[in-house]
């Protein structure tokens, strides 16, 4: 919507396409009698003109080459080298040999595994469970903005401060969750040990955090859906539940598309939550590395035991998942697009 | 902010609820339906399971180590909430933490809005070269995880010697991509072109307009990115535990160490979380509204 707008309203053309007549009006229009000034003045305006941008956005790409795109190369770099926290200056080519190691590795493919599975079993539900809140926040509400603040707190909380609390309420003896299903007749679950139990458990901090963000996002969507849609729907003899199908999710494609990117970047780097979910030994992600993440593993790998080169192999795979999700998800929504 | 007002658009040609209805209801933006007492019940459920953990938090944080260690968990508050937050405060660290967090976080979200705003204004008004190829440049760097910068930014800033020192996690977050982006989006709707070009036409400099036009139109979505960069800043996680310690700890670092049993007493250590999220949950009881507009705001693709 905004690119015929930005066409219309860009006359820049009197500062691009002819640079000269504008400044030279100016300094005119305010007198300026020497012509050298002028002249000066308005190569100075020129330069102003055609520098201003690239002094504009130099800011943010200075500091993302030398905080991001420098290092990350660094990174592919270090992952060809042998590379030890205890001797940072004894580096050694190595290859491919870290990457080997991980292919080997029963914990690369365990971490990854767990990756996955946390990942989708913290996205769905969360996704869906957003969709559904967002659609009661569209209600004409009373106090609707204060709804709308409750649900996004979790948000304000921080990965630190809202693990911490999980483990407790998740604790095996006196937790307030096994509490409660134990009244419901359920017996008690090992959230800590259990393998699923603990991935449930991580996800649904995860969950926690998230779900009223994602509403938040949804709902913008919603309201932004014009009217007469639903009016014809409506016409035709569309229930709500029908009109919901047919004219709200079709139409909150592209933002649910967002999100789903947006939460599997945010799945594919989950650390914080497994690593104080563990407590002690946080980075191991539980006694059998039920939870351990790809995030868990590199900082294990790099900072616990002390082979960063080994980190820098674990973060370019964790890179390269990424993307290949990130395309399947895009032909994915493609081809859902075509077939409609 | 404006996403607030859209909740009441104009035409309501739907006549007040008379009954039933023969036509079937319509729902959407342009229609909004009153929400039936169904709706403020699962609300209140979604709302419940919101704060609850929070709550208990409070709850947890003033009852001693040995009650929490008990079967049925507290549910009412106990007596010990500000011992309980001294030690926290004294032995957890929280005190230096807090401190440091609210300097780092305060200088990432000055020089975040501030470049992000210049940034956002050239891509949204602004012709030059390779714009649009930059401009997506700039979104795609959202895709790439903090992982693959630490091991590199550590090597080096253990080079420099500055181990454990603020600015290590001050310096790599100036400047964002999602404030450029976001600044750009509402830029783009909110400076009229023309007053650009009349300012331009006064034979006004780059900086004279960005400081008499692009500033002042941009104050509204200016002081929401400072809120969201706040509670960005104040909540990174990653790259403050490899680079700080608990020597010189950020909140979230120091609450790392008390989950990996630097004092073993829970009650401690949920007053510790209570104190490190407290700031936060005041800015979202102050500028909740804002928050929550800028939230639904930067989500709205132009």
């Amino acid at each position: 919507m905004s690119s015929p707008k930005q066409a219309l309203t860009h006359p820049a053309s009197s500062a691009d396409a002819a640079p000269g007549d504008q400044p030279g009006a100016a300094g005119r229009g305010r007198g300026t009698p020497a012509p050298g000034g002028d002249s000066w003045r308005s190569r100075l305006y020129r330069w102003d003109m055609k520098a201003s941008p690239y002094v504009f956005i130099a800011p943010f790409f200075i500091v993302f080459g030398a905080f991001s795109l420098v290092p990350l190369l660094y990174t592919a770099w270090y992952s060809l080298h042998n590379v030890q926290l205890a001797d940072l200056d004894g580096q050694t080519w190595a290859g491919l040999k870290n990457y080997e190691n991980l292919l080997s590795s029963e914990f690369f493919w365990n971490a990854l595994g767990n990756t996955l599975t946390i990942g989708v079993i913290s996205t769905v539900p969360q996704l869906l469970i957003a969709i559904g809140m967002a659609h009661l926040l569209n209600y004409k509400l009373r106090g609707s903005t204060v709804w709308r603040v409750v649900m996004l707190t979790p948000y304000a909380t921080s990965v630190a401060a809202a693990t911490l609390v999980f483990v407790l309420l998740y604790s095996w003896d006196g937790g307030m969750i096994n509490w409660l299903l134990d009244f419901v007749g359920i017996d008690p679950v090992n959230w800590r040990e259990s393998d699923w139990g603990s991935q449930f458990a991580v996800s649904s901090i995860v969950i926690w955090r998230w779900t009223g963000y994602n509403a938040l996002i949804y709902l913008a969507a919603m309201q932004a859906i014009p009217a007469d849609l639903y009016e014809s729907a409506a016409i035709d003899g569309a229930n709500r539940w029908q009109q919901f199908i047919h004219v709200t999710v079709p139409q909150l494609r592209p933002t649910i598309l967002f999100t789903v990117v947006v939460s599997t970047i945010g799945a594919t780097q989950l650390f914080g939550e497994p690593l104080l979910f563990g407590g002690v030994s946080g980075s191991k992600g539980g006694s059998e590395h039920q939870y351990q993440t790809l995030g868990l593993y590199m900082y294990d790998q790099g900072w616990i035991i002390g082979n960063l080169g080994k980190a820098s192999a674990i973060a370019w795979s964790m890179f390269l998942i990424l993307l290949i999700v990130a395309v399947i998800q895009l032909l994915i929504s493609r081809r859902l697009r075509k077939s409609q | 902010m404006t996403a607030t007002e859209l909740t009441s658009p104009p035409q309501s040609t739907e006549p007040a609820d008379k009954g039933r209805r023969a036509r079937p209801r319509v729902m959407g933006a342009g229609k909004q339906l009153h929400a039936g007492p169904l709706t403020y019940v699962v609300l209140s459920l979604f709302a419940l399971v919101s704060l609850a953990p929070l709550v208990w938090t409070a709850i947890a944080a003033s009852r001693t180590n040995q009650r929490l260690a008990e079967t049925p968990p507290p549910l009412w508050f106990g007596g010990n909430l500000f011992k309980n937050m001294e030690r926290a405060w004294e032995e957890g660290g929280l005190g230096t933490a807090m401190f440091n967090t609210i300097f780092v976080a305060s200088m990432i979200t000055i020089s975040t809005v501030l470049f992000s705003t210049l940034a956002g204004f050239a891509f949204a008004k602004l012709r030059f070269r390779f714009s649009g190829v930059l401009l997506l440049l700039t979104i795609g760097t959202m895709m790439i995880p903090p992982q693959l910068a630490v091991v590199p930014l550590y090597l080096w800033m253990a080079d420099l010697g500055w181990s454990n020192q603020l600015q290590t996690v001050i310096l790599p977050t100036l400047c964002t991509a999602f404030g450029t982006f976001f600044m750009r989006q509402y830029l783009l709707q909110a400076l009229p072109s023309e007053l650009i070009e009349a300012a331009r036409v006064d034979g006004a400099s780059s900086l004279r307009v960005v400081w008499h036009v692009v500033f002042p139109a941009a104050r509204p979505a200016m002081a929401v990115l400072g809120l969201l960069t706040f509670v960005f800043a104040w909540n990174d996680f990653l790259w403050p535990i490899i680079a700080l310690n608990q020597e010189n700890p950020t909140v979230q670092v120091a609450l790392n160490s008390l989950g990996t049993g630097y004092v073993p007493d829970q009650a401690v250590i949920m007053a510790g979380a209570l104190l490190g999220t407290l700031p936060l949950l005041i800015a979202f009881l102050l500028f909740g509204k804002q928050i929550v507009g800028g939230i639904m705001q930067g989500a709205v693709k132009g």
